[in-house]
Order: C-alpha cells, then structure tokens, then sequence
C-alpha cells in the first residue's frame, strides 16, 4: 500500500476538526479572542515544521489508535479542554466525513483537491496572523512538491489505503442523514449521476474499428445512469479554484453537530479479530509517534482561569449519557502520552522498548512563538503494554 | 439476470483491484470464492445446491509462521494441469496455498511487493513486484512445495497492475500473457524456456487496473472508465467503449461465450458480448446487462462459469458476495 498516505490524512482529518471546533466555539458563544487562541494555537501546532517532517516521511499509515492520541494531543494543545465524550464525538466526525470526501471523490487525484479545500479554510482562519500563516504556506509548498507528481495510479493506491483505515465505519452523523449524503444503516449514498470525473467520457457510446484504424461502428447502449460531462479541473496550485466541493465547510452555527451510536454497533460484528499475538510493528510505530509527539509543542497558559470547556454535545447531561452509553467496540482506547519532562519520558520509553532503536524525544520545542512550556506536576504515564499488544 | 441468494462474507471486502476469485471444483460439486480484507483472506465454498456454505479464514504472513498484519493485495487460485494453488500476494511476500487454504506450500519473501498473479496452463506461476515493475516466473511441481524462481521479466516502469493468460483454452494463439501498468501500458508476452515480449500497446497515461486475455485478443478496463479491445499481437485497437463513469476495479471473461464482465467504482455491473469476425479481422462488442449495486463501489466481478451463467460480485465495505444468473 502507499507509503505517502499519512500526511493527507492528518491534514484533511485536521482540517475537519477545525470545522468543527470553530462551529463549536460559535455556537457557545466563546468570546472571539479565546476561540481565535484557540484555533491559532491547534493551527500552530498542527503545522509545527518538526511534526511535519517526520509526517511527510514515507511510511505507513497509523493505527486508528495511534492517530487519535495524536489528535487528542493536537485538540488540547490550547486553552480548550474537551471530556472524553465530546472527544470521541469530534473524531467520530472527523472520520466520518473525510471518509464520505474520499468515497466520493470523482477522480482518486480530486484527493489532493478536498486537501486544498481544508488548506484553503485554514489559511483563512489565521489570514490575520503572518507567523503562522508562513507555516501554513510552506505546507501548501510540501503538498504540492510531494503530491503533484504521482500519477493517477498513486492516487489510487492512496485512495485505497486510506479506503482501507476506514474499512467498516459506519457511525450515523445527523447532519449527512439530513443531507441525506448518509442512509439510515450509515452507509453514504453514492449517486448515479453528476457530471463524470475529470478525463471520463460520459458512458454509453461503443465504437469500432476496422483493423486499419477507421471507424466502422457506433452504437450507443443505455447507461443506467443520468452523467453530464466533466466539470473542468480543479487547480493544483497555492492558489485556484478547486472547483469541489468536497472538503469545504458544511458546518454552521445553525447545523448541530451529532452522531448516533446506535446504528453503528450492528456492524460491530463484521469487525475482523486481529490476531492477539503481540505486534511486531507496535515498537516501531510507537517510537514514530514519539517523535511526532516530540514535534508537537506543549502550551499550557500562565493563567489556568484562561481555560474553558467545549462540549461537543447539546448539554452536559447530553455529554454525560453518551460517555456511559457509547458501545465497547467504538471505544477508542487512547494512550494517554502526556509528555512533560523531557527525561521523564525519554526514560519511559527507553525502558520499554529493546534494542535502542528509540531515541531521545526533544521535547519544548523552540520556536518563535513559543511562550511556555509544559509544567505540570503529575505526568500521566503511557500504558506501554496496551501499546504493544493492542496496537 | 436473477439475483440469487448471497453469500454472506466474515469481513467486508476491502477496496483493491479484482478483489474475488472464482474456483470451480465440478468433481465435488463445489465453488471456492475468496474476498481480501486487509490483511485476511475471506475463503468461502458453496454448494452448488445452495443449502452448504463453509468459511475459512487465512490471514498474511510473515516468514512461513508468524501471523502478519502486513496488508494482502491479492488473493487467486492458479489452475496448473496437475494442481491447483491459492496465492496470497501481501506487503512482505508471496504465500501459495493448497487450493483449500489448508497448508502452506511456499513462502517468498519480497522487500516491496506486491499484486496479481496469474497462472500459464503449463507449471508457471507469475506474480510481479510493484516498485520495478518487474514480473516473477515461478516453477511450479506438479506436487510437493519445490517451487522455484525461474525467471524476472523486466519490461514495465511503472507498478504493474494486472496480469492475464490466454483463457479460451486454445494453444492456436501466439501470445500466452499479457502484463498491464499504471502508465496503461500493455506487454503482450508468449511463453516458453524464456519469455518473449512480442508487443508493447502504449498506455494513454491512464492506469490500466483489469485485463484479460481470449482468443488473442486484449480487454482492458482503465481509471477512465473505458474498456478497449485489441488485437494482442498486433495492438490493433478493435473497439473502445465508454463503460463507465468511474475507475474499473474488475474484468472478467466467460471462455466458451464470449461474454464479459466489468465491475467499477460507479456502482455498476455490466455485461457484454465480444464477436470474433476473423474474416474482417475485426471484434464487436454488445452491452448485454447492467446492474447497478446500489451505493456500492465494486472492487471484484467473476463469472463462476466458463460459460458466464452466473456471476459474484464483491464492494468495498460489503460484508457479502453478490450472486446473479442468467433468468
């Protein structure tokens, strides 16, 4: 499978999550300096230029429960705090829709496109603050660098691993059920219609030929479907029209944000048993995951009353229900990393992996934004062995 | 066409190119299916009566013991004139099966591998490596597991994605195998001690994800949604059709009809008719059928006959084999 497929899933997964967030903080009326610290601070760290070279090493994707420790990190990396139940929804959100983008997708290339159209929110979210908006830009720079050049066929190979992380999800969310993007059994619609992909002819038309090459027949055949011709192509520069849809923001104030859990614990039962034998791969992802976990900066304020709570859902007894209610099988089981000292850790770590393949975490990474730096007193430890054998 | 019955699978198939495969076994009466998820094999054998079903699960491997969650990219039978075998092409190697799935006959191991695999009705196996491009040519014993690497043919550059030998069961034809690629080119090779490449069809610059080889003629299903039919030796194209309007994940071709089959990432399920007029050296091509799986991208398409009575269908996320046959 590809080995180029994590970057733009972060990035799109990312990108979701700040759709949602920003709908969020609207929506409870956080005033408009704290919900821009946040949003600048998730941005800032999610861009940090560490974290992303070590991300856009080739590589293979992450597990489902690596990646959410690493989004639970990137959620809490400001003054919000999000439960447990209002995380698990974000990522339930989050996934969902960038699967839907890429199901949907008219050609696997549009994949960089819906990229795009994240980026392109992104940069407009921190339009006023120049630093970051030269970390966002030179993001732009490694996608196009990474991404332009492959061919159709890489695109694919990428569709298809990312296809198949988010093999068997099937979590309702109301607003695709509205839509009516998303059936009752979670399953999205997938048209029959539209305008064919970039480079497709609409179908229908047969054509023969004669073995020197002329045309000798035509005959047209019923399609069982109602395709227009393709929309022109989207651009693949720092700038442009992208032409889809797929990846701009469908939140607002207006549209709630919900998931169901019931509908999806029926497929529970399709989910295959991994093997339980310890993985052998375990070790290697989780000193990936150090060193990405290393490049995302730790920001705690000075002032702790700064901080404030988000709640993804419509109350706090709303909030509290689903915590208690959310089927085993969907939990997401995070490794709860929570890096401070930096030879705390890396003496953690060191005594849990063989072989001295890990090394040093740096961790406080200094930036020109960089203002504090994790102080706090208890430090919660990862839960190695769940790693190891979970993963 | 009916729908029949279908064939309810342990895991959803995942998206990968000609993702089922089709084993008849007329003496027991039986059809082997498999569908890959991940990094396991879904084997199911049913009754020709319909009333017995049976599952296995084969998951990847890594060396000959070790379970792996190294993903499977492929996963088909190779008839051979005394054998059969199952072959699982995954991320670290190649494992070939007894045709059951019950014991493991050979393991290759491979630094970047992957894809299809097809089999010439002689003793060889193929199976090729996407990084090079390059194709492998295996000996096969008729029995026992001394299986060799006898050749690599060197011809794509770009990741090959499928491969095809000639199916009408025929030897007048020149050209055994043909080899597709993510550029669209198409090799057309014949066998022998050494293989010989006797044509190159140039790509258009779009992956060729399906290809089959009958009578000497090429079909091809590309990302663009269009099939072509040439002429293997020669590359004549004989016709090209506007297919469908999403990439094609799947061709199949029944031998002793002519038909074929298309599967694509649209949701449809189509059937021609392929007419050989030798005389004008010429092919036409008839749409039969379609059938729309409804919000389904369908990754595997096979007839379960060589006369295309009936056929399975397979898509992405979907925990069933689809069955049709002729009403």
């Amino acid at each position: 499978m590809s080995s180029k497929t994590l970057p733009l899933l972060f990035i799109n997964l990312g990108g979701e999550m700040l759709y949602i967030l920003d709908q969020r903080l609207r929506a409870q009326n956080i005033p408009c300096d704290k919900a821009k610290k946040v949003m600048n601070d998730i941005i800032t760290t999610m861009f940090n230029k560490k974290f992303l070279d070590e991300l856009f090493k080739p590589q293979e994707l992450y597990s489902k429960k690596a990646l959410r420790t690493v989004f639970d990190r990137l959620a809490h990396a400001s003054i919000m705090r999000l439960n447990q139940a209002s995380m698990d929804k974000l990522y339930d959100l989050m996934t969902m829709a960038f699967k839907y983008q890429v199901l949907l997708c008219p050609r696997p290339k549009d994949i960089l496109l819906v990229s795009f159209n994240h980026m392109d929110a992104i940069r407009d979210f921190v339009r006023d603050t120049p630093s970051i908006l030269s970390q966002v830009d030179e993001t732009y720079r490694q996608l196009i660098e990474m991404y332009t050049p492959l061919s159709g066929g890489e695109f694919q190979l990428i569709r298809q691993t990312l296809l198949i992380f988010f093999q068997d999800m099937h979590i309702r969310v109301s607003i695709f059920l509205k839509d009516k993007v998303q059936n009752s059994n979670g399953r999205f619609v997938l048209p029959t219609s539209g305008p064919v992909p970039f480079g497709t002819q609409i179908p229908g038309l047969i054509r023969m030929f004669s073995c020197s090459g002329d045309e000798v027949k035509r005959v047209q055949f019923r399609s069982a479907g109602n395709y227009s011709s393709a929309l022109r192509e989207g651009s693949f520069e720092m700038y442009g029209e992208r032409v889809i849809k797929l990846g701009t923001n469908m939140y607002s104030v207006s549209r709630p944000v919900e998931t169901h859990m019931s509908g999806a614990s029926k497929n529970s039962a399709q989910h295959t048993k991994v093997s339980t034998a310890p993985n052998p791969l375990a070790k290697e992802e989780l000193n990936l995951l150090a060193r990405l976990m290393g490049g995302l900066e730790v920001r705690k304020p000075a002032n702790p009353d700064s901080r404030f709570r988000v709640n993804l859902f419509a109350t706090d007894e709303e909030e509290e229900e689903a915590l208690i209610s959310r089927p085993d099988e969907l939990s997401y089981e995070v490794i709860n990393i929570q890096a401070t000292k930096q030879c705390r850790v890396s003496a953690l770590l060191k005594a849990t992996t063989t072989g001295g393949e890990f090394r040093p975490v740096t961790y406080g990474y200094k930036g020109s934004n960089s203002n504090h730096y994790a102080t706090s007193n208890s430090c919660e430890y990862a839960h190695i062995e769940e790693i190891l054998f979970g993963l | 066409m009916n729908g029949e019955k279908s064939i309810q699978i342990k895991s959803s198939a995942s998206a990968l190119y000609n993702n089922l495969s089709v084993l008849r076994i007329a003496p027991r009466c039986l059809t082997y299916f498999t569908v890959v998820h991940a990094n396991v094999v879904n084997m199911v054998s049913a009754s020709w009566d319909g009333l017995n079903f049976s599952h296995r699960q084969l998951q990847s491997k890594e060396g000959n013991i070790a379970a792996s969650s190294s993903l499977i990219m492929q996963a088909s039978w190779c008839v051979l004139p005394s054998r059969e075998l199952l072959v699982l092409t995954s991320q670290k190697g190649i494992q070939m099966y007894e045709s059951d799935g019950s014991i493991m006959v050979y393991w290759h191991a491979l630094d970047n591998p992957e894809t299809p695999t097809v089999t010439l009705p002689k003793t060889q196996t193929f199976i090729e490596r996407i990084s090079s491009g390059s194709v492998l040519v295996f000996d096969i014993p008729s029995k026992g597991s001394n299986v060799m690497l006898s050749e690599v043919l060197e011809e794509h550059r770009d990741a090959v994605t499928d491969m095809a030998s000639e199916c009408s069961g025929s030897l007048e034809y020149m050209a055994d195998l043909v080899t597709a690629d993510d550029s669209g080119l198409l090799c057309v090779w014949k066998s022998g001690e050494d293989f010989q490449l006797l044509h190159k069809i140039p790509g258009f610059d779009v992956s060729c994800s399906s290809v089959k080889l009958w009578k000497g003629t090429v079909a091809a299903g590309y990302g663009t949604g269009q099939i072509r039919i040439y002429e293997a030796v020669t590359g004549i194209v004989h016709a090209e059709v506007n297919a469908h309007a999403r990439w094609i994940y799947s061709l199949d071709i029944a031998p002793f009809s002519g038909l074929l089959l298309s599967g694509a990432e649209d949701s449809l399920v189509r059937v021609w008719h392929l007419t050989m007029n030798p005389d004008a050296n010429s092919v036409e091509v008839e749409h039969l059928y379609s059938e729309c799986i409804t919000d389904t991208q369908i990754c595997g398409a096979k007839f379960c006959d060589g006369d295309g009575y009936a056929f399975a269908v397979t898509g992405y996320d979907l925990s069933e084999i689809i069955r049709y046959t002729q009403a």
